[in-house]
């Protein structure tokens, strides 16, 4: 494929998995904050051709995981009202709220549809006016502008029958509250390439300074994230700690001003709960003032909610770093992919389903970089 | 480290850890905790329907205590039944396509080259289709004519007969259009004996062609969805590329067609039925461009999107040239490519060797394949 497939090539990985590994010279956890880059890491097996030095942490910036339970019971009493047309992004219909998911209230009657962009939930408000349309707006700064679009659209038009229920997340806080944790590990961070393609990287030197923690930001197909990781490790084995670019082809330093200037106007920054973290002061955006009418809470006098979060698991240590999966006396035993307690055993992507499959691959050693171990055929 | 059994009781709460100097309270990771799944449903969904372990746990846990026998036993695409002193492979398939008129096919050719491809990956030859039509109250007559007319038109390009079929009409609102039930039957031929349980390590796994195109073809005229790719659904009936292969050998080991769940779970089937390991080179996996295209934009993975064309073989290593040959000079299989090997190790697992030299596990679908966030 056009720009994918020149950033899957298998020698100029090589040669920069060849100047990790003349690089570097003592441990260094890095981490990845984008669900999406530990995607990339994990499918095309990256973390295994790394020097065994440098250790990958996956970190928070899976929007389905951190949408606090409350939230999620708010969608699931919402989706369950009669004439209400409730649409997501896809993958949040399996995430389980107090005892129910969406895929459960579509099964018992209400309409649960699956949509590709807000623009689409607006359309269906348009072509239903008796229904209530609410469009289940999640996510990171990645989300937030066609979210915010399909809101400033909606006030326009006067589609009075439209709202969201908003629960977005910032990226530059989470990273803060992650260095601010006593326990924290991380040395660097390949900060997520599309957040900063909207944002900009003007939130990120003063982190680096203030925590002396090397910040790249990086793409996600294998050479993007092997050139993140490179920058980084060069910028530890050097004592720097600065903000670097490493995803231009995306990213300007001011991000992109059009996107910005709509989320100004339609979200204001707020205290946000991060799901099995507690809140992260300004870690999130709601609907601002102007735009109040068209917050779906509102709407739906859903304030009252009482959550029961199921079962707890040791996830949030896993995901700092602070504990190796086959650590946590539930794994492989009451916690396999197939009987999950956390999402970090859910998705193929997650740490602990990857440490559950490879150990039952029989603990084989990664691959030398570059080298087949063991060709097929 | 924090005290995670109170972390842990403060999980998905919103109290505050204790404040830091400048007052910021500190976050509990130590508590995080990730929504899971829920696996006991008190209602059918729809992953239920996705070929993959939702589909596999309703058929363990609820059809096959209520109905027994040894043919259930099976569980492969078809059931293979001794009959009069000849063996019968017997197979039945529901079709619920929406829309239904796609690019490159309809629901009439599904409800043939399904059925047919069902009793083909025994190594049956298909002789006789039933079909039966539910529609509902008020579709249009010429949409029926038009799905009946691609129906016979498959059967015949197939070289199956419609022998017996049925009509039901449900009221308006009760149904999508038009559902279309088929049956199918035909004989294995002597010597030949092709099922999941057979594939043993050295035998080589060769794949009949690109995959991915029929499940996006569907997907770029879904309602709501429409994309501008140029992807036609792949459906076609595989009996004649099955009997080309037998003409090289009749020792086929396994061979399944990997419709719903793709080829992620077509290899997982096969690798937990045989208890063996199943190793794939990535790269030798085809995968048409604008397929790749479309699942990058979608967050979707091509190994997990349905096909109706295409078959994966297992043979034993000494027949691979062989029958790869006979496939690539059948029209249905040119783009033929031996994809990977079954192995001891890792019994159960489907094991992906990457671009780049990496390993990674290829799991089994759970339920739905669902577009991914980020």
């Amino acid at each position: 494929m056009k720009y994918i497939e020149e950033f899957q090539n298998p020698d100029l990985a090589k040669r920069l998995l060849d100047e990790i590994h003349a690089t570097v010279t003592r441990p260094w956890a890095l981490m990845e904050v984008c669900g999406g880059q530990t995607h990339s890491i994990i499918r095309h097996g990256i973390d295994q051709l790394l020097p065994e030095q440098i250790e990958l942490i996956h970190g928070p910036g899976c929007p389905v995981c951190v949408t606090p339970l409350e939230v999620i019971d708010k969608a699931l009493e919402i989706a369950s009202r009669p004439g209400v047309v409730f649409c997501s992004f896809g993958d949040m219909l399996r995430v389980p709220g107090t005892g129910r998911d969406l895929f459960q209230v579509r099964a018992a009657g209400g309409d649960v549809r699956v949509v590709y962009s807000p623009l689409d939930a607006l359309r269906l408000a348009r072509e239903n006016p008796e229904r209530q349309v609410v469009f289940f707006g999640i996510g990171f700064e990645t989300t937030a502008p066609p979210n915010a679009m399909a809101v400033h659209q909606a006030r326009k038009l006067g589609v009075e029958n439209f709202s969201m229920l908003v629960s977005h997340v910032r990226v530059p806080p989470a990273i803060e509250a992650i260095m601010r944790s006593p326990d924290c590990r991380v040395d660097a961070f390949l900060a997520a390439g599309h957040v900063c393609s909207v944002m900009g990287i003007g939130e990120y030197p003063e982190l680096a300074a203030r925590y002396g923690v090397p910040i790249v930001v990086t793409g996600f197909e294998p050479l993007d994230i092997l050139e993140g990781v490179r920058r980084s490790v060069r910028q530890l084995e050097t004592g720097r700690h600065t903000v670097e670019n490493a995803y231009p082809r995306a990213v300007r330093p001011e991000g992109n001003p059009a996107a910005k200037a709509m989320l100004a106007d339609v979200f204001e920054v707020t205290d946000r709960a991060w799901r099995g973290i507690g809140t992260i002061p300004g870690s999130g955006w709601r609907l601002s003032e102007r735009y109040r009418a068209y917050d779906a809470e509102h709407r739906f006098s859903v304030e009252g909610i009482t959550t029961r979060e199921p079962a707890a698991c040791r996830s949030g240590e896993v995901l700092q770093g602070l504990l190796k999966p086959h650590e946590c006396e539930a794994f492989g035993t009451v916690c396999t992919p197939r009987t999950p307690l956390g999402a970090t055993m859910v998705s193929s992507e997650g740490a602990c389903a990857a440490y559950y499959l490879y150990r039952r691959l029989g603990g084989a050693p990664a691959p030398a970089a570059g080298k087949e171990a063991n060709p097929v055929g | 480290m924090a005290d995670s059994t109170t972390a842990r009781a403060l999980a998905g709460g919103t109290v505050p850890g204790p404040s830091q100097p400048d007052g910021i309270p500190e976050p509990h990771f130590s508590g995080w905790t990730c929504p899971a799944p829920l696996r006991d449903q008190r209602h059918i969904v729809m992953g239920h329907g996705g070929g993959g372990a939702l589909s596999a746990e309703l058929i363990e846990h609820v059809f096959a205590p209520a109905y027994g026998g040894a043919a259930l036993a099976q569980l492969g695409d078809s059931a293979v039944l001794p009959l009069g002193g000849a063996r019968l492979a017997f197979s039945t398939d529901s079709y619920v396509v929406r829309p239904l008129f796609f690019p490159g096919g309809s629901i009439g050719d599904l409800a043939v080259n399904g059925t047919v491809n069902d009793l083909a990956m025994s190594g049956a030859r298909p002789a006789y289709l039933s079909c039966g039509f539910i529609l509902e109250e008020g579709v249009e007559t010429a949409t029926v004519a038009e799905v009946a007319r691609a129906l016979g038109e498959a059967a015949r390009a197939a070289g199956v007969e419609v022998a017996t079929g049925d009509t039901k009409v449900v009221e308006a609102g009760h149904g999508d259009g038009v559902y279309v039930n088929t049956a199918g039957v035909g004989l294995v031929p002597d010597g030949v004996d092709i099922r999941p349980q057979r594939a043993v390590p050295g035998d080589v796994v060769l794949l009949s062609g690109p995959v991915g195109a029929h499940g996006v073809a569907i997907m770029s005229v879904r309602e709501g969805l429409e994309f501008g790719v140029d992807v036609r659904s792949d459906t076609a009936p595989l009996n004649g590329l099955v009997e080309a292969m037998l003409g090289a050998t009749r020792d086929l080991h396994v061979l399944r067609d990997p419709t719903r769940g793709g080829l992620a779970a077509s290899l997982n089937e096969i690798a937990s039925a045989a208890g063996v390991g199943v190793v794939v080179r990535e790269r030798d996996v085809p995968v048409p461009p604008e397929v790749a295209n479309a699942c990058a934009v979608l967050g979707l993975d091509p190994w997990y999107v349905a096909n109706e064309g295409r078959l994966v073989a297992f043979v034993p290593r000494e027949h691979a040239d062989a029958v790869l040959a006979a496939m690539r000079a059948h029209p249905a299989g040119t783009g033929a490519a031996l994809i990977g090997e079954c192995v001891a190790e890792h019994p159960g697992m489907v094991v992906a060797r990457t671009g780049l030299g990496g390993t990674r596990v290829v799991d089994l679908p759970l339920g739905e394949q669902l577009p991914r966030i980020c």
